[in-house]
């Protein structure tokens, strides 16, 4: 809990605390250093250790986002179009915040990156936010929606939030992707202890028969094939493909994908068993027997993968023989699907869309191919995918231009996408924006466990996305009476110390009121416009009056579309 | 209201054309407006005519069909349940439903209903879509399918919305593909106040708070007016219809308890029960559908006392609903229908429970030309425990999506008509054909 006092000092514009200063004063060689030692504290330091990653070889990011920037800038000049400029660095940080950790940035934060030399606030800015625990569990909580999707599943073999949990620390701890992808198709044990079994647990039904402990072969060769192979196949459960939708085979001649392509892959989940003893893989092969459409009756299906059938290997652990040809180094589809995904985390909409649905032939943006060979080459380092895509040219472009834009403009990522904040953004952006410090890991408890609370109320009003997150989706009336009327908001105006109420009483004059309100809801200072309109409407009150006119101003910034819209 | 049905939008364009719409006039809505609006919608329509609309009580965690509305007494399956008699020849109900009981010649039973789905979650979204959960595409709850395909009631400006859960369960209803704007309307005990729709400030505040708002997004939308992309997109749309909202008289329609005492008191004093009684006010005003959930249904273990609890809240509920909308008249035009995600299996655990099934369970039906008495489908006394085909064990069985068929029918909707999707596939309102026997 902060004092009056480092309050006061905030409103004032500077740092009254020497831990908030290590984003702020260190050099990128001395930002690093502490991120390999873990030892710092604080709301803006690095806590946490990266383990070794391959680097011998490995091209600096910047080498990285130069080819990557260098593409779309040539797809920008084959397509006629001219891209937006790049946007100032506190919307910058306002949208990687919203990307990694599903907030705005403090006022806190806000007066440390300023005082960073303008050069390197970006690149610190996102090293900053990639150390933050807030950003380990934003990532998983989106990952987690992929692979096990957002129910509770079956009560007494299912811990969701168990497997959130488990992977924030994969991604605290940077664990190889492939391993991390490893470890969810071959985990045995029990969910609890080895959280990476939910994923097989959540496809158990509670059904009329207790013997029955076998996990949903369907659910799961579904799961794999969107979540870890960014591919929709799921319509081949029923039947052949007709539509040409989906191909499958070899890439460079792909066919139309089949029923038996589909049971094929479902039948490596076979004889996988989940009960109370945990999950593992039962003693004897248990063939996955299917009724094929207009067969007469049931046949079994041998295991077989749907595409790049030659990096199969010939491992009799059924999963583990799965999960070494997912994470083959040629089999760039894994690498294509979750970079994908990451991008549209981060970016807010995917390279290719939908995020889970990448054609196996292509085409493929040219980008999307550089970040895959450099995310391979470079051992599946997702902290260094975060900050390639972070940082490269389209992450930093405007949403407005002087120029007309177009669709195309869109199509080619010239412009930063204007898109409606997702429920659990809205929730975290008005949680931190009526706070001065950073409500993070370091927050105190009931701060933490506040912001918990009405994040998770408010999401479930809102009406959660589920695991379609990245569609776009307009705005509903229980949405607006909600921001307009609802309890979160209301309590950030009223009550406590978190309040714009507390935070009237503590700014010095009218002009100070106004930029502190627009920067905690905004991320930017008011125009002199803004200002010319706002203010004579403060300094014309007083005493209670004042702190009315301060929490209706915050009302209407955070109903506005500008607080409710990533930009 | 904001299920967009084209007269809502014909009376959004006059009113834009009027001058009189949207924020620059805070009061936005003049009697001249609304009068205008009305005036154009009525001649539009066949006025007199209520219109249908569904009431849904969602049993949500399933009911066990053989303590509800298909006992086996003094079978092995009953496991000591036992079973009454009711007004409707031949036709038993679980022992608790007494007041249901007496209402049966207005309500009738599809037994033998199935479904692919025993997962809480995957057979909520099949119960209510009509459609099995498809990672690709989120279809629409049928409350939402009715919302879109009907249009408002003759003579009516609705001000609500026209699709509401009472005491919303884990997944209420949801627009899917059709839009977020399709959502139930979600709202809790009736007892209480309606969440968000008071003002938190007097009037001057609030009016102060909207032109500082609207500065703030004109603003903002001027300086992106060249973006194609987001063009009709990008605006505070919904603010409109909030503010309208907030100041209806309709919103009375969500709040019982000015109700007189005896009016409430049959209906039991849960919040299931004051749901139920809300649920008749809501149509009354114009709502198209209302969901109403009492959940606790999901008996692992003991079951016949959990599900006994759960049917002594059901039973007053939904016989007073019933015996209401009679009196009220508003039976024939309303439909009723009361059921779960699945039902629970015919053999008792060993903690004295019942698991799920899915392979055989009812679901009850009265109203909006329900014949009453009636039984359709039927399922064994006496299944095979552990039976790789459990259908053999039922008669006249039909898939959940004739339940939708025979509902979205029955409301006047072309139920095979293909509606556009996201994914480029045209898709059909409902895959089922209607339930024969259940109408004149």
């Amino acid at each position: 809990m902060i004092g009056a006092i480092a309050v006061a000092s905030f409103l004032m514009g500077y740092d009254p605390d020497t831990r908030l200063s290590v984003l702020a004063f260190s050099s990128p060689s001395s930002h690093l250093s502490r991120s390999a030692t873990g030892s710092t504290s604080g709301s803006l330091s690095v806590r946490s250790a990266s383990p070794a990653l391959p680097v011998a070889s490995t091209p600096a990011v910047g080498t990285i986002v130069d080819r990557v920037d260098a593409a779309f800038g040539a797809s920008w000049r084959d397509a006629g179009l001219q891209a937006a400029s790049e946007v100032d660095h506190l919307r910058y940080a306002r949208r990687m915040s919203l990307g990694l950790t599903g907030t705005v940035p403090s006022l806190e934060e806000i007066r440390v990156l300023e005082s960073v030399p303008r050069n390197l606030r970006n690149e610190r800015w996102v090293k900053h936010l990639l150390a933050d625990e807030r950003t380990s569990l934003f990532l998983a909580e989106r990952l987690a929606r992929a692979f096990v999707g957002v129910e509770d599943g079956p009560f007494l073999v299912y811990r969701r939030s168990r497997f959130v949990s488990w992977l924030a620390l994969q991604i605290r701890n940077n664990l190889p992707y492939d391993r991390l992808v490893k470890q969810i198709l071959t985990g045995n044990g029990i969910w609890t202890q080895n959280p990476s079994v939910n994923f097989y647990s959540r496809t158990l039904d509670q059904n009329e028969n207790e013997n029955d402990t076998q996990v949903d072969p369907v659910r799961l060769a579904g799961r794999t094939s969107r979540a870890l192979l960014g591919m929709r196949i799921d319509c081949l459960q029923c039947h052949d493909d007709f539509l040409g939708n989906v191909n499958l085979g070899d890439p460079a001649e792909p066919s139309g994908g089949q029923q038996t392509d589909f049971h094929a892959l479902a039948a490596f989940f076979s004889g996988t068993e989940a009960s109370l003893g945990g999950v593992n893989t039962g003693p004897a092969p248990v063939p996955w027997k299917v009724q094929l459409l207009n067969a007469s009756e049931e046949r079994a299906m041998t295991p077989a993968l749907p595409f790049l059938r030659e990096l199969d290997g010939d491992e009799p652990n059924l999963r583990l023989r799965l999960a070494n040809w997912v994470t083959h180094p040629e089999n760039r589809p894994c690498a294509r699907a979750i970079i994908n995904r990451m991008w549209a985390i981060v970016y807010g909409r995917p390279l290719v869309e939908p995020v889970d649905d990448i054609p196996l032939e292509g085409p493929f943006p040219k980008p999307l191919e550089i970040m895959v060979d450099d995310f391979i080459g470079c051992g599946y380092d997702l902290h260094r995918l975060v900050r390639v895509i972070a940082t490269c040219k389209p992450a930093r472009l405007d949403s407005m231009a002087t120029f007309e834009i177009t669709r195309s403009h869109g199509r080619h990522f010239a412009v930063f996408p204007l898109r409606r904040l997702r429920p659990d953004q809205v929730a975290g952006a008005i949680v931190q924006s009526s706070s001065l410090t950073t409500i993070d890991q370091q927050a105190h408890v009931l701060d933490r466990l506040m912001k918990f609370g009405s994040q998770q109320e408010f999401v479930r009003r809102f009406g959660d996305p589920g695991e379609d997150e990245f569609k776009e989706r307009g705005e509903t009336v229980t949405q607006k009476l909600l921001m307009m009327n609802g309890s979160m908001l209301s309590d950030r105006i009223n009550e406590g110390i978190h309040s714009v109420a507390h935070l009237a009483s503590l700014s010095p004059n009218a002009d100070k009121l106004l930029e502190t309100l627009f920067l905690i809801v905004l991320s930017r200072r008011p125009t002199a416009e803004e200002q010319q309109h706002f203010i004579p409407s403060i300094k014309a009150v007083a005493g209670s009056q004042k702190k009315e006119r301060a929490q209706d101003i915050y009302w209407a910034l955070v109903n506005s579309i500008e607080f409710t819209w990533n930009h | 209201m904001h299920c967009r049905s084209p007269e809502h939008y014909s009376r959004r364009t006059l009113l834009k054309a009027a001058g009189i719409g949207g924020l620059s006039s805070i009061s936005w809505l003049t009697p001249l407006a609304t009068a205008l609006a009305r005036a154009q919608e009525t001649d539009k329509r066949n006025a007199g005519k209520r219109p249908k609309s569904l009431i849904v009580l969602w049993m949500e965690g399933a009911p066990s069909q053989l303590e509800t509305f298909d006992p086996h007494p003094g079978t092995e399956i009953a496991a000591g349940s036992k079973a009454i008699q009711t007004n409707a020849p031949g036709i038993m109900l679980g022992k608790g439903l007494e007041q249901t009981a007496t209402l049966m010649d207005s309500i009738s039973i599809v037994r033998a209903l199935t479904s692919k789905e025993g997962d809480h979650e995957r057979a909520i979204y099949n119960v209510k879509t009509g459609y099995r959960p498809d990672p690709t595409l989120t279809h629409p709850s049928i409350g939402s399918v009715i919302c879109h395909q009907l249009k408002d009631a003759a003579g009516t400006t609705i001000d609500i919305p026209r699709h509401v859960s009472i005491l919303p369960g884990q997944l209420p209803g949801r627009g899917g593909y059709l839009g977020d704007s399709y959502d139930a309307f979600k709202v809790f005990d009736p007892l209480g106040s309606i969440p968000d729709v008071k003002t938190l400030v007097k009037k001057d505040r609030q009016k102060q708070r909207l032109l500082d708002l609207q500065r703030m997004d004109q603003k903002f939308i001027s300086s992106r007016a060249n973006n194609q992309i987001v063009e009709g997109k990008l605006g505070n749309h919904n603010l409109e219809a909030a503010l309208k909202m907030m100041s209806s008289e309709q919103l009375k329609a969500f709040d019982i308890s000015e109700l007189p005492i005896g009016v409430r008191q049959p209906f039991g004093d849960t919040p299931f029960g004051r749901g139920c009684l809300a649920a008749i006010g809501l149509i009354e005003s114009g709502v198209r559908c209302v969901e109403v959930t009492l959940g606790g249904w999901d008996t692992h273990v003991n079951n016949h006392e959990l599900q006994g609890n759960r049917i002594k809240v059901l039973d007053p509920a939904f016989a007073s609903l019933i015996r209401e909308l009679k009196a009220r008249d508003l039976l024939d035009t309303t439909m009723v229908v009361c059921g779960g995600e699945f039902g629970r299996t015919p053999w008792v655990n060993g903690l004295g429970g019942r698991d799920h099934w899915p392979h055989g369970f009812s679901v009850a039906m009265a109203g909006g030309g329900i014949q009453g008495g009636r039984v359709v489908g039927e399922t064994s006394p006496a299944p095979e425990r552990g039976s790789k085909t459990p259908s053999k064990f039922l008669r006249d069985a039909n898939p959940i999506e004739n339940l939708h068929a025979t509902i979205l029918n029955r409301l006047g909707i072309d139920y095979s008509r293909e509606l556009d999707t996201p994914i480029g596939r045209p898709l059909k309102i409902c895959a089922g054909q209607p339930i024969g026997g259940l109408f004149e």
